[in-house]
Order: C-alpha cells, then sequence, then structure tokens
C-alpha cells in the first residue's frame, strides 16, 4: 500500500495510507500515513460502527493539511484481537455413516444459503461451488487418514483454494447462527479451527501432507501460519 | 504471540523498496476534491474475474457495486469484519456520507482492488500496474486516493 501511494503520487494524486505495519510505514514513508493498530483485515477498525470509521476517515483526511511530507500519524485507539472463539453453535449429528466434517457441512447448508441471499455475494467459489464444500472435506478426511494427497481428488488439485472456500463456506454461514455484537479480530478463525469439524480436519489433514513430505506452499497456507 | 501479532512482526522484517526523491502532491481543498478508494484486499465484484496466487493485476469496483468477493490468497488475517460491512475495508458507503455532508466533494465513479499478497520487490506494481492504474483514476478525475491494506 505505501509502494502504491508514491506511485499514485508520482502520478498527480494525493494519497493517504491507512497502515497497518508500522515499521513498514517507516521504512516505505509514503507521503501520508495514518498508522492504525486495528486486528489485521480491519483497516477501518470496527465493522458496523459508520461512527468509528467515520473518525477513522476524518483522521486520514485531515493529513492532507501538511505543507510536506512524509507525515506519519497515529490513531489514537489500538484494537487488540479478540482471541475467544466466537460462540456459535454448530449443527447435531446427523448420519453418523459420515465422517464429523461432512456431516457438519451438510447441516450449515441452509445458513449458508440465507447468508448468500442476504448478503447477494459469496467468497466460496475459488475451485468449488457451496454443493462440493461437504465433498472437499471428504477428501481431506481421506488424506487425514493417509491417502495420498495427490491423488486424492482435491478441488482443482489446489490445497490452498480448497481451505479457502471451506473457511469462507463455514464463515459466511456462521455469521447468520449468531448474534449479539461482532466478532473481535480472531474469533472466527479461532472458532473454524477449534470448534469445527471441518477445521479439525483441515488441521489433520495439513499435518498429514507436511508429514508425507508435501512441499511447504502446499501445506503451510491451507490454514493461518500461526497454526 | 497471536496470528496478527506474528504478521506485524514478520511483515516488519520484509525488504521494502526505498523512494529517495518522493513525489508530494498540493491537494485542493477537501470539499472540491473527487475521492477514490484503492484496497490491497483483493476484493472484486461478482462476475468479475477474480485472483491469482501473486496477482499484480488489479480490479475496477464500480461505485455502485456491494457483491464483492473476498481474492486474497493469504489465509493469515481476519476476514469475517468483511463480510459484516464492506466498509470496515472498503469504506465506500462512508465515502458516500461524506460527500452527501459536503465534507468531500464527489465519491469517484470506479475504484481499485489490489491483492495483497505480493513478491518482495513489487517491481510489477511499481512500474507497470500501479502507474497504469493511475493513470485510469487521474481520467476519472480522481484527486485524492485512500488506500487501505490487507
Amino acid at each position: 500500500m505505501s509502494v502504491l501511494a508514491h506511485v499514485f503520487e508520482a502520478a498527480g494524486i494525493a494519497t493517504i495510507v491507512l497502515s497497518s505495519v508500522r515499521e513498514m510505514a517507516v521504512k516505505v514513508a509514503p507521503p501520508r500515513a495514518l498508522h492504525c493498530e486495528f486486528p489485521l483485515g480491519r483497516p477501518l477498525g470496527r465493522p458496523n460502527d459508520a461512527e468509528f470509521q467515520l473518525d477513522v476517515l476524518s483522521r486520514a483526511f485531515a493529513l492532507l493539511e501538511a505543507s510536506a511530507g512524509p507525515v506519519l500519524v497515529d490513531h489514537p485507539e489500538v484494537i487488540e484481537a479478540d482471541e475467544q472463539p466466537l460462540a456459535c453453535a454448530l449443527p447435531p449429528r446427523f448420519d453418523p455413516s459420515l465422517p464429523p466434517a461432512v456431516d457438519e457441512a451438510r447441516g450449515l447448508r441452509k445458513a449458508y444459503q440465507r447468508a448468500l441471499e442476504r448478503r447477494g455475494a459469496t467468497s466460496v467459489g475459488r475451485v468449488m461451488v457451496a454443493d462440493g464444500v461437504p465433498d472437499a472435506l471428504a477428501v481431506l478426511h481421506r488424506i487425514a487418514n493417509g491417502a495420498d494427497w495427490a491423488t486424492a481428488g482435491l478441488p482443482g488439485g489446489n490445497t490452498v483454494a480448497t481451505c479457502h472456500d471451506i473457511r469462507n463456506y463455514y464463515e459466511e454461514a456462521a455469521l447468520e447462527l449468531v448474534d449479539g455484537p461482532p466478532p473481535g479480530g480472531r474469533a472466527m478463525e479461532d472458532w473454524f479451527f477449534e470448534q469445527t469439524e471441518a477445521g479439525r480436519t483441515v488441521l489433520a489433514a495439513r499435518a498429514a501432507m507436511r508429514d508425507a513430505g508435501a512441499k511447504f506452499p502446499i501445506w503451510f497456507y491451507m490454514t493461518p501460519g500461526q497454526r | 504471540m497471536n496470528g496478527d501479532q506474528m504478521m506485524r512482526a514478520h511483515s516488519a522484517t520484509l525488504p521494502a523498496p526505498e523512494f529517495p526523491n518522493p513525489a508530494w502532491v498540493t491537494p485542493k481543498p477537501l470539499s472540491e476534491s473527487t475521492v477514490a478508494i484503492v484496497t490491497s484486499a483483493a476484493l472484486y465484484a461478482t462476475g468479475d474475474e477474480g485472483f491469482t496466487a501473486g496477482d499484480t493485476s488489479y480490479r475496477f469496483i464500480d461505485r455502485s457495486r456491494r457483491d464483492l468477493v473476498l481474492g486474497h490468497w493469504s489465509p493469515n488475517f481476519d476476514t469475517a469484519a468483511v463480510k459484516m460491512d464492506l466498509n470496515v475495508v472498503y469504506p465506500i458507503d462512508r465515502l458516500e456520507d461524506l460527500a452527501a455532508s459536503g465534507v468531500i466533494g464527489a465519491v469517484a465513479p470506479r475504484h481499485l482492488s489490489f491483492a495483497g499478497n505480493q513478491p518482495d520487490d513489487v517491481a510489477t506494481i511499481r512500474l507497470d500496474t500501479g502507474p497504469a492504474a493511475a493513470a485510469a483514476l487521474r481520467h476519472d478525475g480522481v484527486d485524492v486516493v485512500l488506500l487501505t491494506p490487507v
């Protein structure tokens, strides 16, 4: 972002960066940066809080009054990532003949559909449609139990895209199933990897691939790095 | 160390290009300026082409579109908030608010999305796709760009 700021400024457009990594803003020194120590993935800080977002924008646009740069100002509020898993009930076991994650994903299908109809968009679709999620989890279940990942039938043959679609399916469904304030920075991730059968299956398949000697980028980016 | 702390610590060590003679634009008054958003969240409108891993290209997002898809390939940041409220990454409704109240002059007719996870030297974005994107926004009469990172 800070690199692009220099590029746009050189083209004659005044730029303001909402910085998320302070050291990078110092090193690249874009003309104007407001550093926001907010959860990554939330540069405006708080979802569904127009007042807070307008405060961020107001402080950002105020930097246009500087007569010379680089200008680097810190937003006064720090928002920590929330490490409490989202409280979201999961469907009960329905068909015990299926792997738990496959059964679970089928049980979330209606919630996912409600999300799709309400939002009019979905981030599932990189290598599968929503109806392919249970099958993809069945493949990961087999890999976790020793099947060769390269020939197990992963959608698109792509581990990272497969896990993207599964996680987005779960997140979109979960947001239909919870009330209350918006979950904090890592709450959804913690819920998925620590409380869902799908998350456990992804982690187990990833570990099995690592142990079987799969190349680093193929298994590592199936989950956040700290997992 | 939680995921955000780990990613920030890692990002802080990445090599960064230097700009020894940076450009500086003296902007006209904000109330007369057309403002565009440029995000690195790899968002794109439903039906448009998605992003590949390490994609150095960009997508336009029409001012009217809210049916956006997450095209980012990194699993290392929160993707729940933007599903609840696009504005936490792409503050298009807030710009509309500010235009309606006269704080900014106008909302640009189209906005830009890049993919945030890039090769370390960011050479293509710096020398090719970035300048092309900037020229397109200049063509649209954009005076000010707000860059939002993911």
